[in-house]
C-alpha cells in the first residue's frame, strides 16, 4: 500500500537530521506501531507518511504512485492523520468537527448531503461519541476529544489511518478505550494504520509491528514479538526492563526496573 | 441539527432581511423628517422635492457607504480570526488598516493634489497604504519558510501597526494646523462620502475580495484547527491563507479608503453572529457581510441624530457601542 525508501528530513539544509534515512513498508491490513524516545522523529514521520511534510531526502510511494503526485484533496480520501492535540479556537460542535472530515469528498462549493450526515453519524457512533454530538468541543475532556478527532478522521474514509500519540495524556480507562476501538477498526473495517506512541504496553497489546526510531535512525523493525526485547528497551530510553508475555493477555508486557547508569 | 444547506437559507434569509430593514430605515433616520411616499412621488420634479433630495444626495449615499464598510470589515475581521486562529484579530491586526491611516494621513499633510480615474488622492494614498503594509507583514511572514507562520505574522501585524501609528504622529507633527485638524477627523472614522462616486470606486474591490471568499469557508474552518490538521483533511493551506490574506486585506483597505478607520466591527459583528448561526465559516461569512452593514447602517443613524448640533463621526459610535459590548461578551459566561 504505502512504501517509503530511504526518508530524511532535516529542517533546514545542513540542520541535524530529525530522520535519517528510514525505510517503511505499510501493507494493506497492517497495524504498525512507531516507538522511541521525545524527539526521535515520530511526529515527523507520521507527517511525511501522510503526505503533509515532504521529506529532504529519499521518495514515498502510496498506491503505486508517488506521493508527490498526488492531489492533496485526493490524497486526504485515502489517508487521515489525527495529531496528538486539536485545539478549536470558535465553538465548533462534536458534530461541526466531525463533517469536517468530509471536506476532501466534496467540492468548494459542495455543501453536504444526507449521505455525508449518515457517514458522519456513524463515525460518531463507531467511536462512541454519539451521545454529544451537539456539545460544543471545546468543552469535552482530553479523551472525549481524542475519539471525536479520530471519528472525523473515519469520517474521512481513508484507506490509511497515522494517529500521533492517539493516547498521549488519556487516563487508563480511556486508553483501553482508545485501543479497544483502534483495534476493532483494523480487524472489522480493515482500515490500515501506523500510530505512534510512548507507551510500550499499548503498542504491545495493539500493534502486529513496530519501528523502533532512536534520534531519527531506524533501531529496529519487524513483528512486534522479535522486535521488543531488553536490549531494544534499553537501547531507545535507557532503560533496563522485563519484557514477558502476560499469561492472561496473551501480548508482551514491559516493566522498566532500573535507568541505565 | 439540521443539514448546512437548511441552515444556510434560514440564515441568508433572517440576516438578508436585517439588512433590508436596515437600507430601508436608515435614509428615513436624521435631523429633518422625510416620508418615503413623498420621495418616490414622481409628480413633483425632483428640483422642487425636498424630501428626495434629503433622500438621494444627503443620506442615500451614506446608508450605502455604511452597508458596503460595514460588510467588508466584519467579513474582514472573521477571515482574520480564522487565519490567526485568534478570536481577538480584527481587521487592524495585520497593520492593514493602520497602513491605510498612514497613506491617507500622508496624502493629506503632503498636500497630494491628483486623481484617478475619478477617484481622490487620499482614498488612493490610504488604499495604497493598506496594501504595502500586506505586502510588508506577508514578506515578513513567509520569509523563513514555506507557507506562512500564524506567530510570526501576528507578532509582524502588531509591530507594523506601531509602527505606522508612529509614523502617523510623525507625519502630524509635520502638518500644520489646519492639516491636523484634518488627519485627526479623518481618523476617527466617517460616512460622510459626499456622493456615489467614492462608492463605487471601493465597490469592486470589496466584490472582488468577496468572490475570493466564496471559495473559502470550509477551507477557514480547517484551518482554525491549525494548519497540519488542515492539510491532513485536504486543504491546500498555502494556497487558502494566501488568498484569505488578500481577500480579507483588500477589503479592509477598501473600507478603510472610504471611511476611515471605522473601529470595532470587525471584532463584535463576527461574535455577535457566531453566538447566533453557530462557527461554520459557511454560515459565519454571509451572515457577518450582512449584519456588519445593517450594523454600521444603525451606528451611522445614530452618529447623524444622537448629538443636536450636528454629526458625531461613526467611528466614535462604533467604539463607544462595541467596546462595552465586547466587555459584557467577555465576562458573560
Amino acid at each position: 500500500m504505502l512504501h517509503a525508501s530511504h526518508l530524511s528530513f532535516a529542517y533546514r539544509a545542513g540542520a541535524a537530521r530529525v530522520i535519517d534515512d528510514v525505510s517503511v513498508t505499510v501493507a494493506a491490513g497492517d497495524l504498525i506501531g512507531i516507538l522511541g524516545p521525545n524527539g526521535s522523529g515520530k511526529t515527523t514521520l507520521l507527517k511525511m507518511l501522510s503526505g503533509t511534510l515532504a521529506p529532504s531526502a529519499g521518495a514515498i510511494e502510496f498506491e503505486q504512485r508517488p506521493l508527490t503526485a498526488w492531489t492533496r484533496r485526493d490524497l486526504a480520501r485515502r489517508i487521515a492523520l489525527v495529531p496528538q492535540e486539536t485545539h478549536a479556537p470558535f465553538d465548533f460542535t462534536v458534530l461541526d468537527i466531525v463533517l469536517m472530515g468530509r471536506y476532501p469528498h466534496l467540492g468548494t462549493f459542495t455543501l453536504e448531503g444526507p449521505a455525508d450526515l449518515a457517514i458522519a453519524r456513524q463515525a460518531l457512533a463507531s467511536t462512541g461519541t454519539s451521545a454529544f454530538e451537539d456539545r460544543p468541543f471545546a468543552t469535552l475532556s482530553g479523551g472525549e476529544k481524542q475519539r471525536v478527532v479520530i471519528a472525523s478522521a473515519l469520517a474521512q474514509c481513508p484507506a490509511l489511518l497515522l494517529l500521533d500519540e492517539p493516547t498521549a495524556s488519556l487516563d487508563l480507562g480511556h486508553q483501553l478505550d482508545v485501543q479497544l476501538l483502534l483495534a476493532g477498526l483494523n480487524r472489522n473495517r480493515g482500515v490500515t494504520m501506523v500510530l505512534s506512541t510512548h507507551d510500550l504496553n499499548f503498542a504491545a497489546a495493539l500493534c502486529r509491528h513496530l519501528i523502533l526510531l532512536h534520534d531519527g535512525h531506524v533501531v529496529a523493525q519487524g513483528p512486534t514479538e522479535d522486535v521488543l526485547t531488553p536490549d531494544t528497551v534499553r537501547e531507545l530510553y535507557g532503560v533496563d526492563a522485563d519484557v514477558h508475555r502476560h499469561p492472561i493477555a496473551g501480548h508482551l508486557t514491559v516493566t522498566p526496573l532500573a535507568r541505565v547508569p | 441539527m439540521p443539514l448546512i444547506r437548511k441552515r444556510l437559507v434560514v440564515t441568508l434569509a433572517g440576516f438578508g432581511l436585517l439588512l433590508l430593514a436596515a437600507l430601508v430605515t436608515g435614509p428615513l433616520i436624521g435631523s429633518t423628517h422625510i416620508s418615503l411616499a413623498k420621495v418616490f412621488d414622481r409628480s413633483i420634479p425632483f428640483a422642487d422635492n425636498t424630501d428626495a433630495q434629503i433622500f438621494f444626495i444627503a443620506r442615500l449615499p451614506r446608508v450605502l457607504a455604511a452597508a458596503l464598510v460595514g460588510a467588508a470589515l466584519a467579513t474582514a475581521g472573521v477571515v482574520f480570526q480564522a487565519l490567526l486562529r485568534n478570536p481577538l484579530a480584527t481587521p487592524d491586526t495585520l497593520g492593514v488598516s493602520s497602513g491605510a491611516a498612514l497613506g491617507a494621513m500622508v496624502a493629506i499633510t503632503f498636500h497630494f493634489d491628483f486623481a484617478f480615474a475619478g477617484i481622490a488622492s487620499i482614498p488612493l494614498a490610504s488604499f495604497a497604504g493598506s496594501i504595502g503594509a500586506l505586502g510588508i507583514v506577508y514578506a515578513l511572514a513567509s520569509a523563513r519558510r514555506r507557507g506562512l507562520s500564524t506567530i510570526v505574522l501576528l507578532l509582524a501585524g502588531v509591530t507594523m501597526t506601531a509602527f505606522f501609528q508612529a509614523l502617523i504622529l510623525f507625519t502630524q507633527y509635520l502638518a500644520d494646523f489646519a492639516d491636523t485638524f484634518r488627519t485627526v477627523r479623518w481618523l476617527m472614522g466617517t460616512l460622510d462620502v459626499g456622493s456615489y462616486a467614492p462608492i463605487l470606486a471601493a465597490l469592486p474591490i470589496v466584490l472582488l475580495a468577496f468572490a475570493m471568499l466564496a471559495t473559502l469557508p470550509r477551507s477557514l474552518d480547517l484551518i482554525s484547527l491549525g494548519a497540519d490538521a488542515a492539510a491532513a483533511r485536504g486543504v491546500n493551506v498555502v494556497a487558502a491563507e494566501r488568498m484569505a490574506l488578500a481577500s480579507a486585506s483588500l477589503a479592509t483597505g477598501a473600507a478603510v479608503s472610504l471611511a476611515g478607520p471605522v473601529g470595532f466591527i470587525g471584532l463584535v459583528v463576527p461574535h455577535l453572529v457566531r453566538l447566533i448561526v453557530g462557527s461554520d465559516h459557511r454560515l459565519v461569512l454571509p451572515a457577518s457581510a450582512l449584519f456588519g452593514a445593517a450594523f454600521l447602517i444603525a451606528c451611522d443613524a445614530i452618529a447623524r441624530t444622537v448629538w443636536s448640533s450636528g454629526e458625531l463621526p461613526v467611528g466614535i459610535v462604533t467604539a463607544l457601542v462595541g467596546g462595552p459590548f465586547f466587555l459584557w461578551l467577555l465576562v458573560r459566561k
